[in-house]
Formats: structure tokens, sequence, C-alpha cells
């Protein structure tokens, strides 16, 4: 997913809710905004809004059904006492997966942003290039491609090997270790943009003035630039925790049996064994979950410039 | 060395980002390498071995030899594109509407748009399941074509948003003081200056659609429409072909081309403007 | 009244319980040069945008040349706008800006060509066609903006703080450069400013505005010699406003009494007769003596305390604190005649009662 761009991520909210009333000739109409959203809301209300709900309904199915027969709706709440049952080890591997990806992204993005957006000079736009660069291929390629880096016959197994970290017999596919890496690399870009547009609009005369103040980078950094770019830090957060968290893709080619993750459970459950009040009560848990750490999070730090 | 050690204290932070860079083109070099291989069969596609590396041109020069490749190549671009118009334009309309009128329920339409982006793709995925299993749609390109038109419409909304939301409403105004009907001042006028947001939403979007997985392989069924995407990961249990490398290759090498070329035009733009005033 | 003045009847503009512009009525005869002069949120500018259709008035109507533009379409009233912004079309060069209302109306590719040319001519940008606006400076872009609504000819041009983003020296020059060309097109202008100063050098007619409605209307000059009340008295120049009780009448003079001081202020010089009521002198208008015996004949006259002397070239400021507490400010010509007296020394200040006023307090 190539989503956010510089221009669509941390920046949006402030500037853009200031609506602008339009000339008198024109508002008389007021059916006129209503007319515009219409074709794309009706969309959304359709293929998201609705099927959501379905799926909620669905997770309530009385689980003695099957395709064949067809399912009766009655209230199975029990269906989410079995999911959690069958599958909380995964679904919290997954949420717990998410997190430490996040932690890693936020690690690795905030240098790479800050290093573009302050210290970037005439290289800012090539340096933004090489961090969407990764989109421009597909992201099986790019999670197949991470499976060939950390095959037993490659490189940095051998390299390990080597070093004697790694045991003769000893490999990285099918470790946390390979699911965890293959999140952090697909997730990193989603993480780098909103910090990138965060940190570009700082007044570098802040930062002079804040050395100035504070004496010294270090405490001018964690006084200054690290909070004013905390709308940055929220939305990449964001951005990069929610897929993570549904992400099957790289456990499935980079795990093994032992890694697997929610995402890989949901999909078998409903297009291999066809079990969909279970498949359904997995993905509301998820999603509720999600929404509520979300909304946590965003009341915790406090800032409105998510949405 | 006390230079050297100066240099570096300057220059480390961008020194990080270039190394931090150089890491997330490793994947991208690996995928040009292996376009290169001939492996010793389809399974160890993604091995990365010198050992055993052959050199061959053979990926390249029979980029469509693997069965279905190439179909689900054009089937992918398709997609992409008639998502790309039906999201580009729904979305367009939306910010327009956000960002221009001020009307009831306005708060919740943009609550509304955010919903997705903060929705797993595989919540998506399995809720549109239901729904076409539900309805008894048959699968195929149109349940494919109205899940990626759907996840891709808040991404259009919110760059186009952006870009409306900079843009000076006295311009509309101007112009229609300077006697442009409403319609006359928005072709003439605000279309023009959108135009970039619009141009960088549709870009956005074919590139969401293009590369999706997650929730295509839900919607897709048991249809035989398989894209890009579904026809590597459907690869997998009988080996993925090396001419994928290939492709990748070039679609990486194209988008590229394209985004170089797009910030070449801009630079030149503006050193012409600062050698003119 | 001729046939293309342009009449503002009882109009009134509410924004949601807020009365912005609140039963005006105004005329702006054809041709003249005239000057809507308030602070921000006086109501001046959405009087401009009424003109204009880019509002429409909750009440009442506006006429221009017996015909009723209250309702009609910004795009089909002969009246153009200068914005505070300028509004230039980022993404047109200069001409195809200053062209854009005349292909809107049809006229021919040679006309548009050659009236475009003229004009650009006119606001001395002819070289700067093919500039995009961004290439141009705050002024040159400011030139662009008047020329673009002038090459349209209308009727009313409204322009809109036009040189409120300029810097001082050059909003000066502009401001000779408008009056220039409004005598040489002959079109009437309506300008919207918060300066005085601009607004009394520029225009034939001033309007001042306050919360809404007319404080004051009148050439430049017989509004600052007599203004109407307390607030035009402080907003167009400075006043020494005295608090004084209207005691009687006589003579073609009304006398009031200031803190125990007769003074006569001559009846036609009085906004009010009788009550409590300002007496006003100009700055410029007062004198200083060493004491009362060196006052004129007729002056009126306080003793007072100099408390300040700043020396700013063409005059001294000097403030004078009066027996009453309040302070006086004298501006006294640097003529190079008298000596200059400093702070602590015990004055009298004086002034011909024909250069007061009395305005209702």
């Amino acid at each position: 997913m190539a989503a956010l761009l510089p221009t669509a991520s941390g920046t949006p909210a402030a500037a853009t809710e200031i609506p602008v009333e339009p000339p008198a000739g024109m508002r008389r109409r007021r059916w006129i905004p209503y007319a515009l959203l219409a074709p794309g809301l009706l969309w959304l209300g359709v293929f998201f809004v609705f099927p959501v709900f379905q799926l909620a309904m669905a997770s309530l199915w009385d689980p003695s059904g099957s395709i064949e027969t067809g399912y009766t709706f009655a209230w199975s709440f029990s269906n989410y006492a079995d999911a959690w049952e069958m599958f909380h080890v995964q679904f919290l591997r997954s949420l717990w997966y998410a997190l430490i990806t996040t932690v890693i992204c936020v690690a690795l993005g905030y240098p790479l942003a800050y290093a573009i957006a302050i210290k970037g000079g005439r290289w800012k736009n090539l340096m933004l290039v090489g961090v969407i660069a990764p989109f421009f291929t597909s992201y099986l390629v790019r999670t197949y491609s991470w499976k060939a880096i950390l095959s037993d016959s490659g490189p940095v197994v051998d390299f390990l090997k080597w070093l004697h970290i790694l045991p003769p017999d000893g490999r990285l596919l099918a470790t946390e270790f390979a699911v965890i890496a293959g999140l952090v690399y697909n997730f990193l870009p989603f993480m780098v943009l909103p910090l990138y547009a965060s940190l570009d609009k700082l007044d570098v005369r802040l930062l002079e003035a804040a050395r100035d103040l504070y004496h010294g980078p270090v405490r001018s950094f964690f006084r200054v630039t690290l909070p004013l770019s905390m709308p940055g830090v929220l939305a990449g957060t964001l951005l990069t925790f929610i897929p993570a968290a549904g992400d099957y893709v790289n456990a499935q080619l980079l795990g093994g049996p032992n890694t697997q993750m929610i995402g890989s459970v949901i999909q078998s459950r409903f297009l291999v064994v066809n079990d969909y009040p279970i498949a359904s009560a997995l993905s509301v848990m998820l999603m509720l979950t999600i929404l509520v750490l979300v909304m946590i999070y965003v009341r915790v730090f406090g800032t409105e410039e998510v949405v | 060395m006390r230079t050297f050690w100066r240099w570096l204290a300057e220059k480390w932070v961008l020194l990080l980002g270039f190394v931090l860079l150089g890491y997330l083109f490793v994947p991208i070099a690996v995928v040009m390498l292996l376009s290169f291989n001939q492996p010793a069969s389809r399974n160890t596609t993604y091995v990365l071995d010198f050992e055993t590396f052959s050199f061959t041109w053979h990926n390249w020069t029979d980029i469509c030899g693997a069965a279905g490749i190439c179909e689900s190549l054009t089937r992918s671009i398709y997609v992409g594109l008639s998502a790309t118009l039906i999201a580009t334009i729904l979305g367009t309309l939306i910010s327009f509407a956000l960002v221009r009128y001020r009307f009831f329920g306005r708060g919740s339409t943009n609550t509304l748009i955010f919903l997705p982006m903060a929705t797993p793709e595989i919540v998506m995925g399995t809720s549109l399941l239901t729904l076409f299993l539900g309805l008894q749609i048959p699968m195929g390109f149109l349940t494919i074509l109205i899940a990626h038109v759907m996840f891709c419409i808040s991404f259009v909304v919110v760059t186009v948003k952006a870009r409306l939301a900079g843009l000076d409403p006295r311009l509309q105004e101007a112009a229609m003081d300077l006697y442009a009907t409403p319609w006359q001042a928005f072709c003439l006028v605000i279309l023009p200056l959108v135009l970039p947001g619009i141009v960088a939403a549709a870009l956005l979007a074919f590139s969401l659609s293009f590369d999706d997985f997650i929730i295509t392989n839900f919607v897709t069924g048991t249809s035989d429409y398989t894209t890009f995407p579904m026809f590597i990961w459907g690869s997998n249990l009988r080996g993925i072909p090396p001419q994928v490398n290939a492709i990748a290759t070039a679609m990486f090498l194209i988008s590229f081309a394209f985004v170089i070329a797009g910030q070449l035009r801009t630079r030149r733009r503006s050193a012409r403007r600062a050698a003119t005033s | 009244m001729t046939d293309q003045d342009l009449c503002i009847e009882n109009v009134t503009k509410t924004f949601g319980g807020f009365a912005a512009v609140d039963d005006l009525t105004l005329t702006i005869p054809d041709g003249s040069f005239f000057a809507l002069l308030g602070a921000s949120g006086c109501g001046k500018t959405t009087t401009l945008r009424m003109v204009a259709g880019l509002e429409e008035p909750t009440a009442g109507r506006i006429m221009l040349g017996g015909l009723d533009i209250t309702r009609m379409r910004p795009y089909k009233r002969p009246v153009n706008t200068v914005f505070q912004s300028y509004a230039l079309f980022p993404h047109m060069n200069v001409a195809d800006n200053v062209a854009f209302g005349l292909r809107r109306k049809g006229e021919n590719r040679a006309d548009t060509r050659r009236k475009v040319a003229e004009m650009l001519d006119l606001v001395q940008l002819g070289q700067y066609g093919t500039r995009r606006p961004a290439q141009l400076s705050g002024g040159q872009q400011q030139r662009v903006a008047l020329a673009r609504a002038l090459v349209n000819q209308p009727e009313v041009l409204l322009l809109d703080e036009p040189l409120g983003a300029l810097d001082l020296k050059l909003r000066r020059q502009m401001q000779i450069e408008l009056k220039r060309i409004q005598t040489e097109v002959g079109i009437t202008f309506v300008h919207v400013t918060h300066d005085q100063e601009e607004a009394m050098t520029m225009a034939d007619t001033v309007a001042v505005m306050q919360a809404g409605r007319i404080e004051q209307l009148g050439a430049p000059a017989e509004m600052y010699e007599f203004p109407a009340s307390a607030f035009v008295a402080n907003f167009l120049g400075q006043s020494n406003l005295i608090k004084a009780e209207v005691t009687g009448q006589a003579d073609g003079h009304v006398t009031v009494d200031a803190h125990g001081n007769r003074l006569a202020v001559p009846s036609a010089r009085c906004r009010v007769t009788s009550g409590a009521a300002l007496l006003g002198v100009r700055p410029e208008k007062l004198h200083l003596a060493d004491d009362l015996d060196a006052v004129p004949s007729g002056h009126a006259a306080v003793r007072g305390v100099i408390t300040d002397a700043s020396f700013t070239g063409v005059s001294t400021q000097y403030l004078v604190r009066a027996p009453w507490g309040s302070e006086l400010t004298v501006f006294v010509p640097n003529s190079g005649i008298a000596n200059p007296a400093l702070p602590g020394a015990e004055v009298a200040v004086h002034w011909s009662p024909a250069h007061s006023f009395l305005v209702g307090s």
C-alpha cells in the first residue's frame, strides 16, 4: 500500500478544517454539498458500513450451520468465547508483533524522517523518493525478497553462522525474527512519511532559538523538536500498528507454525475451513480491539490531528 | 583526522538516514538480481545463494513465458485504472463538499472517511466477502472493482482535500467578479489549480489498487479473475516463475523514471522562475 | 443625482444575529473617488462585498444607475473588484489575467489584445505580459489586479484595502498613482480602507463607518475641520477633547463651562447646544504663550505645565497638563521663530474660538 504520501498524512487536519463560505450566488442551493457527497458516501455505506454490520451479524450466527445447510441468526455470543478459546494465542501474538513492529519503526523511522526534513538540504526530494521506492514494486514480491535474503543458504544466515551467533543448524526463516523483520520493513514508510510531514513543518528558527535557550542539542531536541513532532509520531504509529496487526502475508511467507498471526487464522477460517461464525467473530474482535486501542491512544496523547 | 570527526559530528544524522534508505532498498536490489537468475527449480526462485546463481537473460526475453503471468498483469492494470477512475471522481466530489461547504453532517462525514483507513484490511475483506456471499453476487471483476473503489475513496479524499484547502477562496470570487459564471469559474480557475492534487490522488489510488492483495484475496473467491498479486500468491504452491522478478524490476524502474522525471520538471520550472524574477 | 450614481438604500446585513451593516443609506455620485473608512469589523468590507454581489443584503436594496442590482449575480454586474490579497490567478500569466473578464464577456480577440496592452501600459507593466503573478513584486501584483478590473470598464470599481500589503513608501506612490488613474479613466472608485491618511489624500468624499453605520460623510477637509462626533474627531487625525457643560447661547456663540473655564464656541461649529459636550481643538490649532497676558485678544486660553516635548522635524509636539489633570497635545510648527519651551515650564495654551468645535459626549 502506497498510502499516505506527505501531503496526505500527518498534515491534513489543522489546515483543512476551515470551510469557506461560497459566494452568495452559490450559497442559495443548500442541496449541493449533499449531491456532491451522495455517490461516494453511498458507496462507502453500501460496501463498507453495511458489510461491517453484516459481519457483526454473522459473528452471532448459530455455529451448527454450514455453507451447504445455511446459517441462522441466533445471538450466539458463544462464538466469541469459542474463538477466544481456540485462537487467543494467535490473537495476542498479533497485537504483540504489531507493538514490537511499531516500536522498531519509530526507532528507525524517526532518525530517517529527521535526516530528510531537517538535514536533507538538496538531498531532500531524492531521499523522499527513496522512502516511497519500495512501493514501486509489489508488496508480495518485496516480502518474497526477504524470504530470499533470510533463506537458509542466504548471506545473512551464513554471516551469522560465521560469527557463531547462529548455531550451525540454526535458521532465520520460520522464526519470530523473520516475521517482525518483514513487518518492520513493509510498514516503515508508513511511519516515515507522517513523521517527515510534521518535522518538515517545524520552523528551523525555532530549533535555533531552542538551542539558545536550552544549551545543547540533546535537551533542545527533547524539549522542542520531539513534542512538536508528536502529531507525526501519533499518525505514524497508527498507520503502522493497524495494518501490522491485521497482516498475514509476512507471517505466512516468512514465519512458521509457531508464528501464525490472527490474520492467517481469519483467512483460513474463511477461505479454507469455511467456518464463518468463528471467522467473523475473530474479525469483529480484531476491529473492536484496534478501535478501542486507537481511541485510548488518541485520548492519552490528546491530538486531534489524526483524522 | 580531527576534521573527519568534526565532519562526522556534523553529518552523522544524514549518514544514518542514507544507511536506512539503503536498508529500504536491499530487497529491491535482491529482486533485481534474482531477475537475472535461472533457478534450479521453481521452488527456489526466492533463494539467494551465490554458489548456485546462474546468470540468464531468459526471464527478461521471455517475460510472458509463465502461463497466465501477463494476463494477470493486464487484469491488474485494468482493475487499477477502472478503480482509480471511479474512486478519484467520487473522492474528489466528497472533498469539494467537505472543504467548500458548511453543512449538517460534516463531522460524521469526516469520521466515515477516516474509518476505512483505520480498519485492518482483513476486516474489510471478510466483511465484503460476507456481503457478496449473502447477496449471492458472483465473485470476479465486479466484486474486485467494488472493493478497490471502496478502500481508495478515503485516500483520494484526504489527498485532494489537502490541495483544495490551500486554495485562496477569493480566487473563485475574483473569477465571478470578472463575469465568469460559477461553472466557468470552476473550469477555468478552480479545476486547473486543484488538478495536481487530483493527479496525485489518482496515482495513489492506482498504486493501492494495483498492489492490493489482502482484500482482493477475499473478494476473488473461486473465480479465475486472477490479478497480479493473486497470481504470485497462487503460484506459491506450484512454485513462483522467475519472470515475476523481471516484471517487478520493470515496474520499479518505470515508476522510478516517472517520479524522477516529475521531480526534474518541477525543479527546472522553479529554476526558471528564480532566473527570471 | 445623475443616472449612474450608486445608491445603497436602507441596507442591513446580519450574520447570525450580528448586524455587520445596520440600515445603511448612501449615495455615491458617478465618477467620484469615494472612500469608506473605518476600523476593522466596522462593516466597510461587507458593504463593498454586497455591492460586488459576493454577499446578499438581509434587507434594503442597492441601485446602480436606476437599476436594482440587489440580487443580481456577481458575474452579471457592471462592477469589478480589486481584492485585498489581489486574488490573481496563479496559473495564468499577467496578460491572461487581465484578459479574463473581456474574454468572459465575449470580446473579440483583436480588441482584447489591444485593450490588455493599453491597460498594462496604463499601469506601467507593458513589458510584463508573459510573466506569472508569482514572478512579480507586491506592488506589481497590485497593479495587475487593478488592470484586470479596470480593463472591463466597469461602472464602479471596488477596491478592498488594495494597498494594505504594501510597504509605506510604495503605498504613498500607489496612492498618487491610483488617483491619477481614476482621473484619467473617470470611473467611480469605491475604496475601502482603515488608513485615514490614505482616505483623505485620495478621496473626494469620505464616509467614516462605525458598527455598521455611517458616522459622518463629506469632503475630507470639511470633516477634518468640523467632525460630527468624538469618534470622527479621534479617528480622523488627532483631537484635544475637553469635557464641558453648555451654559448658554449669545451673539452667535455657545458658551460652555470646562472645568471652571468659561469658553465660547461659534454656534455654527456646535453639534450640540445643551447639556454635556466635548469641546475639541486640533493640536496644530493650539498655540503656546508664556502667560495669560501674552494671549492675543479674542483667543480662548487655559493654563498648564509642559510635561513632555518631542521634536519631529517639521514641528515640536508638546504635552501640556491642564489644571484639571488631563493632557493637551500641542503642535508648534518649526518656523524658526519661537524659542523652544522646556518640560516643567508654565505656559498658557490658547486658540481661536473659530478653530474649536463642540460635539456630543
